[in-house]
C-alpha cells in the first residue's frame, strides 16, 4: 500500500490527489475529472464516473501541422467538457498516467493550473474496485477564456535543445535503454515511427520514466527515492535547467511532471519534438 | 477471408467512430477464457502471442469432424482490444477446416479497428491474429 501522498515529501504535493480523495468529489461541481488514455478504447470500456474524456491525438493536437492546439481550440476544448477557469481539473488515464500527465502538460501550455493527476491512475482505481460506469456524462458548455498558448516556459524546440546542447545543460533520455543505446528505432512492442537513426541526444541521462512509478499500482515513488533516482545516481542537479525527451513527448512529460512538482526542480522543458525529430534531423549530434 | 470473417469486417467499416466503439466494446463484453479443460494457468508460453502488451494467449483444437475451435486468454485487465479481437476470431472462425482459418489476414486489425487502434495495440492485435494464422497452418 502507498505511503499517503502528504507523506511522501514531495516539493508540490498539492498537486497529486488520491484515488479516495476522488471517490468523495465524483459529484463535486468544481471538479472536472479528465480520463486520458492511449488506448480509445478504455474510457468508453468504463471509466470514474463523471469523468470526461480527452484524446491525445484528437483533442490536444492540431490535426494538420505537428503541433498542440491554439488558444482557440483550447478555449473550445474547456468548454466542450465544462470547466471554465475555476474548475479543478484532475486527469488520470492508463499507462501510469503516462497521458494523464501529457494533457496536464499541455493544460500548462495555456496556464491552467488549478490542475491535478489522480496518483495511479486507472489501474489503482480498478484494483481499489472503485465504482466505473460506461455513461458518457454531459456537461453544460462553458465559455472559456482562454489564455494563448505560452510554450517557452516547459517547452522545448530543436533550437532550444541545440542550445542547451551547446552549455551542457541537463538532458534527461526517458526511452527503453535499448532506444537510448541506439540497438531499437521504437519502444518494445511498438511500431517503428520512421527516426533513420538510433542513438541519444549527447549528455543525455538514460533514466525510463516508468522508474518513477510503484508498478505494483502505479504511483509515484516517494521523493526520496525519486531524489535517488534522479541526483544521486543520475547527478542531475533541482537547480540546473533540465530537458526531457523521448519519442513524441508524451513519456517525458511524465518526467517532466515528477521532476518539476514532486521533486521541486526549478525550470524543466519536455522537448515533444523528441526522437521522431531529433532522430531524423540532418547533421545534429547523436551518441550512442 | 473466411465469409463470415469478411462480412463482420465489412460491417466495422460501415460504421461511424462511436458506433465502431460500441460494436467493438459488445465483442469484448463476450469474450469468453479458455475453459480449464483445455488450458489452466500458468499457461504455457508456446501459446503466448508475441508483442502483445495485453499478455493474450491462443490454442486451436482439432475437432471431432476436422475443424478447428479456438481458444483464447487475455491476462491483462485492460487488454479490452485484445478481448474484442479474440471473441471476433472465435465467433467467425471456430468451426471452420484449418485450410480456410489459414486464409487470414493481419489488415483486419486496421479495418476493424481503425481510430481505435492505439499505437501500442497494432502490432499486438495483428500478432494475435498470425498467431491464429500460424496454428490453422500447422493444422492443415
Amino acid at each position: 500500500m502507498a505511503t499517503p501522498i502528504e507523506q511522501r515529501g514531495y516539493a508540490k504535493p498539492d498537486v497529486l490527489v488520491s484515488t479516495d480523495w476522488v471517490e468523495q468529489h465524483l459529484t463535486d461541481p468544481k471538479v472536472r475529472l479528465v480520463e486520458s488514455n492511449e488506448d480509445t478504447l478504455l474510457y468508453a470500456s468504463g471509466h470514474v464516473p463523471g469523468a470526461v474524456h480527452v484524446d491525445w491525438t484528437s483533442d490536444l493536437n492540431d490535426q494538420v501541422r505537428r503541433d498542440y492546439i491554439t488558444r482557440e481550440g483550447f478555449a473550445s476544448l474547456m468548454s466542450r467538457i465544462g470547466a471554465t477557469k475555476d474548475t479543478m481539473v484532475v486527469f488520470y488515464g492508463d499507462k501510469n498516467n503516462w497521458w494523464a500527465c501529457y494533457a496536464f502538460w499541455v493544460f500548462q501550455l495555456f496556464g491552467h493550473t488549478n490542475a491535478k493527476v489522480m496518483d495511479g491512475g486507472r489501474v489503482k482505481w480498478l484494483k481499489e474496485n472503485k465504482p466505473v460506469s460506461r455513461e458518457v456524462p454531459s456537461y453544460p458548455k462553458t465559455t472559456y477564456a482562454a489564455s494563448e498558448r505560452n510554450d517557452a516556459p516547459i517547452r522545448a524546440f530543436r533550437d532550444d535543445v541545440m542550445a542547451h546542447l551547446k552549455k551542457q545543460g541537463q538532458l534527461v533520455d526517458v526511452r527503453s535503454p535499448e532506444e537510448y543505446a541506439g540497438t531499437r528505432m521504437h519502444m518494445p512492442d511498438y511500431p517503428n515511427e520512421g527516426a533513420l537513426r538510433g542513438g541519444h541526444i549527447p549528455g543525455a541521462k538514460s533514466i525510463p520514466w516508468a522508474k518513477a512509478i510503484n508498478p505494483d499500482d502505479g504511483t509515484f515513488k516517494p521523493a526520496a527515492e525519486l531524489k535517488k533516482l534522479y541526483c544521486d545516481d543520475n547527478k542531475l542537479s533541482p537547480s540546473g535547467d533540465t530537458i526531457a525527451y523521448c519519442r513524441i513527448g508524451e513519456r517525458s512529460s511524465h518526467t517532466w511532471f515528477a521532476l518539476t512538482y514532486l521533486l521541486g526542480f526549478g525550470t524543466v522543458r519536455n522537448y515533444d519534438g523528441s526522437w521522431t525529430e531529433w532522430g531524423n534531423l540532418v547533421g545534429v549530434p547523436i551518441e550512442r | 477471408m473466411p465469409d463470415k470473417l469478411d462480412q463482420l469486417v465489412n460491417m466495422f467499416q460501415m460504421f461511424d467512430p462511436a458506433d465502431r466503439t460500441n460494436l467493438l466494446l459488445s465483442y469484448a463484453d463476450q469474450f469468453k477464457e479458455v475453459p480449464p479443460a483445455v488450458a489452466t494457468r500458468p499457461f504455457p508460453k508456446s501459446h503466448q502471442v508475441p508483442q502483445c502488451e495485453s499478455d493474450a494467449y491462443v490454442w486451436a483444437h482439432r475437432q471431432a469432424d476436422g475443424t478447428l475451435q479456438l481458444y483464447f486468454a487475455v491476462e491483462n485487465p485492460s487488454g479490452v482490444s485484445a478481448k474484442a479481437l479474440a471473441a471476433i476470431l472465435d465467433k467467425t472462425l471456430s468451426g471452420l477446416p484449418a485450410s480456410e482459418i489459414a486464409r487470414l489476414n493481419t489488415d483486419i486489425v486496421e479495418k476493424i479497428f481503425r481510430q481505435n487502434i492505439s499505437m501500442g495495440k497494432g502490432l499486438g492485435l495483428m500478432s494475435m491474429v498470425q498467431a491464429v494464422q500460424a496454428l490453422a497452418k500447422a493444422a492443415v
